[in-house]
């Protein structure tokens, strides 16, 4: 008796895909790391970077060949992650497009919406950052207050818009905007795609922990955006934002690729670093070993669960929280074995401490956006486990 | 359902939950811990009959010869119900230490003063077991649900649990297999468990093919412990959930509380991220590949850590009454705590996978063919400040 089927390794660890993403980062990617993504000369660097990639077809696998992609399976995807991860290939400059909107085009988009935005997305000529917090409406997305009013042939936005990622660079901007007067929380709410160039725009970058100015307050006054910028129907935009979330939670942000290379280096950085005798750090790092596979495994699984006509749902806040926090742990226990070494913010002085010291600052990102732990372990306990509102 | 099982697995785990829900099993462990083992031997001839005996145990010997993949679902569900008994122990590791010992250490055990201890159970028909032409009768006895085993093997074992319901007691160490007599009987924290010393009697096997199967039934019996104990979280994880909902405090149920939604929460996260572990954990072992040490460390360490915290979360959300012997949450929570430290503590656990993984740059790659960037370019130009943050966050 055997009971076909408890998963071994996830499949694709040696196919003709996997050597193909390998051969290719390893011979494209960046002998010397690019500027910063958050200044103009990194971000037109990262531009180029994603032109490369997306020449060799590598951009976004999963889409379809129309749009730029190979029509590749889920799988697929996560190779590509894990191989790009691996090669520290640069930044995707066109991350928040790439894995929120487009996913949500897909779901909610037209056809004429698809042809329009997703060729130029998928080779980075236009990027696109994401505009769904305000000043007063953080955890609390439903209190967004923002307003888009019905003019001749679309709509006037106005407001303010808060930690947009990449906005400072980018071109064009999609959030969530109040086109009901009076509706209250999540009614009445529109899906919009906007042009940051567009008259009325102002975009203040702000200065982040560690000094990058990785996001940006966005100002609207009047700001006209034509009806075929509308995503889903308007009012229903709260139902379609919600699709993008899920992802932005789940699958497509955070492939286990990140997380699988950081612990290889954290394991070698043991390895290198000594501190055999410390069985404390010892346990740190075995267990964020440990954490990586369990994500690597799980995502692989969802992926073939999602493959086989599944779906993902309030489980993706389950990934959240858990890759958040082994996000952390990873950093912060490489930061521990490096000992004084630890806090030089100096990146040329020592390269892989420099890593180390960046990760660990973005890391701490981790558990504040796409929907901060608490709303997710709230998400956990009242949508998976039941428990009363 | 656990993500990547099958509908099969997921059948059989639903069909063992559906009998021991109704086989009144906190009932039997109870009886089982004053002495009175009947109940609960009976709860294992029906899970004999649904044929968790057999899993382990070769077809040629009357046995399933199911992978450890089935293996592990079978035990997961004995935890969720807190089965009394040597489970990791009868289930796992013995028919798999017996089932392999090299085919020359069978024969006929004569001459020897065979058993000395209570080799005979009381409780069990057909205990009087042939010594002729072992190991085949007791694979076949067990497989058939009319004999349980138990062994100590230390130094992860030194004590036999439960020797007063097995048939057969083994003493498994530094290459040798004995038949074990029983000395001094101890309690356990867990009242379902006893645990016995045991000296050596009659020799059955010993060499380095021997010490290969020793090392492999530990490996069986500590997944099947990393199983009891992921079961164990998620009933504790559903007891939990179910008494927050029902008890009420400051005119609300107490699970609408953030403090008590957001521990539970973390309880979740913790069971589910340890499950895919368990089953690559399993399908190592049926691979016989060169990670079964690492990866069933690996499962042992994360079902025991999320375990625990399923355990001391159901305390705190339970509160008094959950500090009781009257409720059955105690059955649970002292499980946990016995299990834990069974077949090999965490640190040793731990121990085992930073050997495994820090062996070679290749064995930190986490299996993908990944090499790491160290093991791959020399320094010069690696990468640095501007790229590390390969997939930076994106806000709001």
């Amino acid at each position: 008796m055997r009971l076909s089927g408890g998963p071994g390794e996830p499949a694709g660890e040696s196919s003709p895909f996997r050597a193909e993403v390998r051969d290719w980062l390893r011979a494209h990617v960046p002998a010397r790391p690019l500027a910063s993504v958050d200044t103009a000369e990194g971000f037109a660097a990262h531009r180029e970077w994603e032109h490369e990639l997306a020449a060799a077809r590598l951009s976004v696998v999963s889409w379809p060949v129309a749009y730029g992609g190979r029509g590749a399976p889920l799988l697929d995807w996560l190779v590509f992650e894990e191989e790009y991860y691996a090669a520290a290939a640069p930044v995707r400059v066109g991350q928040n497009g790439l894995f929120l909107l487009a996913p949500t085009l897909f779901a909610h988009g037209t056809a004429e919406q698809l042809d329009r935005v997703l060729p130029s997305m998928a080779t980075a000529d236009e990027v696109w950052a994401q505009a769904w917090s305000e000043p007063d409406a953080g955890s609390d997305l439903a209190a967004i207050r923002a307003t888009a009013t019905a003019a001749d042939g679309g709509w006037l936005l106005s407001g303010t818009k808060m930690w947009s990622s990449r906005a400072a660079f980018a071109d064009k901007a999609f959030g969530l905007f109040r086109s009901e007067p009076g509706a209250r929380r999540h009614r009445g709410l529109t899906y919009l795609m906007f042009d940051l160039r567009a008259e009325g725009v102002t975009v203040r970058p702000i200065r982040q922990l560690g000094g990058r100015t990785g996001f940006a307050e966005i100002f609207l006054d009047q700001v006209f955006v034509p009806a075929a910028d509308v995503i889903g129907e308007p009012g229903d935009g709260w139902r379609v934002a919600m699709s993008t979330a899920s992802h932005e939670r789940g699958m497509s942000l955070r492939s286990p690729g990140r997380f699988s290379a950081a612990a290889a280096r954290l394991v070698e950085l043991w390895r290198q670093a000594g501190g055999q005798d410390d069985t404390a750090l010892r346990d740190r790092v075995v267990d964020a070993w440990i954490g990586a596979r369990a994500y690597r495994l799980h995502t692989h699984a969802t992926a073939a669960r999602l493959a086989a006509g599944g779906s993902l749902g309030a489980e993706s806040s389950l990934g959240k929280v858990f890759w958040s926090e082994l996000d952390v742990a990873l950093h912060e226990t490489a930061l521990d074995l490096l000992g004084p070494r630890a806090e030089l913010a100096s990146p040329d002085v020592d390269v892989d401490q420099g890593r180390w010291l960046d990760g660990y600052l973005f890391s701490l990102a981790g558990p504040i956006y796409a929907g901060t732990n608490e709303i997710q372990r709230t998400v956990i306990a009242e949508r998976l486990l039941g428990l009363p509102r | 359902m656990t993500p990547g099982r099958s509908g099969e697995q997921a059948q059989f785990a639903a069909s063992l939950h559906a009998m021991l829900a109704d086989a009144e099993v906190p009932a039997a462990a109870r009886r089982w811990a004053a002495g009175d083992r009947a109940p609960g031997l009976a709860v294992w001839r029906a899970l004999a009959t649904l044929g968790v005996t057999a899993l382990a145990v070769p077809e040629r010997d009357g046995g399933l010869g199911a992978g450890f993949a089935d293996l592990v679902v079978a035990c997961e569900e004995l935890g969720h119900h807190a089965v009394p008994g040597p489970v990791a122990e009868s289930v796992a590791a013995v028919p798999v230490l017996l089932a392999a010992l090299p085919a020359d250490a069978a024969g006929d055990l004569t001459g020897g003063d065979l058993a000395g201890g209570d080799l005979a159970s009381d409780d069990l028909a057909g205990a009087e077991l042939p010594a002729r032409n072992w190991p085949a009768p007791w694979l076949a006895g067990l497989a058939a649900g009319d004999l349980i085993a138990t062994a100590a093997m230390p130094p992860w074992l030194p004590w036999a649990v439960d020797t007063g319901a097995a048939g057969l007691v083994l003493l498994a160490a530094d290459g040798t297999v004995r038949i074990a007599a029983p000395g001094a009987r101890y309690r356990s924290v867990d009242p379902g468990r006893s645990l016995s010393q045991v000296t050596g009697g009659q020799l059955l096997a010993r060499g380095p093919a021997v010490a290969a199967a020793i090392a492999r039934a530990l490996d069986a019996g500590t997944l099947a412990c990393a199983a009891q104990l992921l079961g164990a979280g998620r009933a504790l994880l559903e007891a939990s959930v179910r008494h927050a909902g029902q008890r009420t405090q400051f005119g609300r149920p107490i699970g609408a509380f953030q403090a008590v939604k957001h521990q539970l929460a973390d309880v979740a996260i913790g069971l589910e991220f340890a499950g895919p572990l368990l089953d690559v954990a399993a399908a190592t072992l049926d691979g016989d590949d060169e990670h079964v040490a690492r990866d069933v460390s690996a499962a042992k360490v994360a079902c025991t850590d999320a375990a625990r915290r399923a355990a001391r979360t159901a305390l705190q959300v339970h509160g008094a009454i959950g500090y009781t012997e009257e409720h059955d949450l105690h059955l649970w929570l002292l499980k946990v705590r016995a299990l834990a430290g069974a077949w090999g503590s965490q640190a040793e656990h731990r121990a085992r996978v930073m050997a495994a993984i820090s062996v070679s740059a290749e064995g930190a790659g986490q299996d993908q063919g990944v090499e790491t960037p160290a093991a791959r370019q020399p320094v010069a130009g690696q990468p640095a400040a501007g790229q590390a943050a390969a997939g930076e966050p994106a806000w709001s």
